[in-house]
């Protein structure tokens, strides 16, 4: 199997904190993989030497055979790479539908004096990108809210068109960060079918981080472990379930003593 | 409400105007007709600096500067030569400053065209910074451009600036450009290039993960914003027929700020609005300078007071009103059928 996306020794250091240190992986062509760890492990200081919003200290990444390191975050997206936030960061003045139609501005080829000049091109161009911004919508069920305001939706119409828009940058690999947090039981049991489904319909490969361990162990094929910012395990479900040094890292070494 | 009836009803807009436009030109006096003249200036104004601050959320005070340059510009090239040689006595004009002359749409264009490349080559170092260091430095752009102008007599004249500018900026040539600044404003911000500037003021972080270059957007507003401005200068020269270094001092930057603010940062109509209201008020609260006399008791007439009643009323909107008259909402046919049927507008 082919690899989109390989990280080769990715270390980030601030100062003198070692944030990730030494983190490589490879990730297979149409996988969905996890990222988890506690809180502060670094994995979100991974998806950010990935997609370009730190420049890593050491190391290199790989996205289908082309080095992405040090490219800044507009390039990576371009590349194909789309992600969304932990803490929900859309376009808040701007509708739903105008959230989504702004990810595809970079696969738009009309550009602003084509628009100030109303030429048949660029107006077929918006109605195409106004559409597919409606089929987006309505493949994560927002169809019927196009045109509310992003900030006065409720907070899991919010995260689901968060991942609309990340779709409308046409990615083949999507980061996502923590998609079920603030999510009950039934809604990310619905969002681990949805990932599925995305997966299929866009053609995608999808690395997740997440710390609801029933949508990881449910939708991961492999998973990486971090804590403290080291690779500590990886490999699939059941293997890091069982990984002492995973179940260590989780509960503390006294729990796994006595237990 | 579809497309064809939007154009319809536009058109028949612009029609209105310009039969109030022809109307006013054979019966009102010469100064309502200023007046006239000085909101649509001032509208070209507010729409080019809301394009900037209020659409890309770039905070900027350089209006004063890319003004300056404009209307310079554009009162070299529509002076013609034998008035620039009485005109320029402190010191001979530069050749191309003496003999370069041009017809007044190609002027206006010039003085647009050189003020957007100012904006475009201050806008490549400054834009990397964010919000109020952006405002500082820009600020520094527009009295940096004063003091120029003011020290190269060859060009501009020195302190003395120019007088005798061909009144060529009518009517029609101020709301000609309006409505040209509003049709271009409109057109980019309802495209998707536009739902970018606006993406950039709400959150640059997840803007730049959308694949958007946000420095190459931000300087193409910036520049917009300074072709406008520079229009706006250049009408203003002509308008006034005399400029000096004097008259763009931060306080001209700071009435286009203060019908922008009291508009609604992030809305067309409310630029309109302000921009017009703004305009007469100003004329209209020259009373307030005059003396007053109440009963035996005579307050003597202060010059400048006008400007502190606006300062007022710009303390009352920020603290009662911070969004501005219409906020980021605006009126358009659709807001007007529905007004018109009676329901919610």
């Amino acid at each position: 199997m082919s690899m989109i996306l390989e990280t080769k020794g990715l270390t980030m250091r601030f100062g003198g904190l070692v944030a990730v240190s030494d983190f490589s992986a490879s990730i297979p062509q149409g996988s969905i993989t996890g990222l988890i760890g506690p809180n502060g492990a670094g994995k979100t200081t991974c998806f950010n030497m990935v997609t370009g919003f730190y420049k890593p200290t050491e190391g290199q990444v790989f996205f289908e055979g082309k080095e992405l390191t040090g490219m800044s975050p507009h390039q990576v997206c371009r590349a194909g790479i789309a992600r969304t936030f932990q803490n929900i960061r859309l376009f808040g003045n701007e509708t739903a539908i105008e959230n989504v139609m702004i990810g595809s501005f970079v696969r738009q080829r009309t550009g602003w004096i084509q628009s100030v000049l109303m030429t048949p091109m660029s107006l077929r161009e918006e109605r195409e990108i106004r559409d597919r911004s409606m089929d987006l919508l309505d493949v994560v069920g927002l169809a019927g809210i196009a045109q509310e305001k992003a900030n006065s939706l409720p907070y899991g119409a919010q995260r689901r068109l968060e991942i609309a828009r990340a779709l409308a940058t046409r990615p083949r690999f999507l980061l996502l960060d923590e998609p079920a947090a603030g999510m009950n039981p039934q809604e990310s049991l619905e969002l681990m079918d949805f990932i599925r489904t995305i997966r299929t319909r866009f053609d995608l490969t999808i690395l997740l981080i997440e710390h609801d361990m029933k949508v990881v162990m449910g939708v991961c094929e492999h998973m990486w472990v971090l804590d403290y910012g080291v690779t500590i395990a990886e490999g699939g479900p059941e293997a890091i379930q069982s990984n002492p040094k995973v179940i260590e890292a989780y509960l503390g070494e006294e729990y796994v003593k006595y237990a | 409400m579809n497309r064809s009836t939007t154009i319809l009803l536009n058109l028949v807009l612009v029609g209105c105007l310009g039969l109030f436009l022809w109307w006013a030109e054979g019966n009102l006096d010469g100064y309502k007709i200023q007046i006239l003249n000085l909101i649509a200036v001032n509208i070209i104004l507010a729409l080019s600096l809301n394009l900037i601050y209020g659409f890309t959320g770039m905070f900027s005070l350089g209006h004063a500067g890319f003004m300056a340059i404009g209307a310079y510009v554009c009162s070299i090239l529509i002076m013609t030569p034998e008035q620039k040689v009485t005109l320029f006595i402190l010191q001979e004009a530069l050749p191309w400053v003496q003999n370069s002359h041009a017809p007044f749409l190609v002027a206006v264009i010039a003085g647009g065209a050189v003020a957007a490349l100012f904006g475009l080559v201050i806008g490549a170092p400054l834009l990397r910074l964010g919000d109020d260091y952006l405002g500082i430095a820009t600020l520094g752009f527009a009295e940096i451009v004063r003091v120029i102008a003011n020290n190269i007599p060859r060009v501009t004249n020195g302190a003395l600036g120019f007088k005798g500018i061909p009144d060529h900026a009518n009517l029609w040539w101020n709301y000609g450009w309006c409505l040209l600044t509003l049709y271009f404003v409109i057109r980019i911000l309802n495209s998707n290039t536009g739902n970018v500037f606006k993406a950039i003021r709400d959150d640059e972080t997840a803007a730049k993960a959308m694949g958007i270059d946000v420095f190459r957007i931000k300087l193409l507003s910036f520049t917009f914003g300074a072709f406008f401005a520079g229009v706006g200068g250049a009408l203003l020269a002509s308008l006034l027929t005399t400029i000096d270094p004097k008259m763009f001092l931060f306080t001209l930057t700071f009435n286009v700020l203060m019908i922008v603010v009291t508009g609604g940062l992030g809305s067309i109509t409310g630029s309109i609005l302000a921009g017009t209201g703004i305009t007469v008020m100003l004329e209209w609260l020259r009373f307030v300078e005059n003396p007053v006399t109440i009963g035996d008791w005579t307050l003597p007439g202060i010059p400048g007071m006008r400007m502190v009643v606006f300062s007022l009323v710009l303390i009352l909107v920020i603290l009662f009103r911070r969004e501005g008259i219409m906020g980021m909402r605006e009126i358009h046919w659709g807001t007007v059928a529905r007004f018109m049927k009676g329901g919610k507008a």
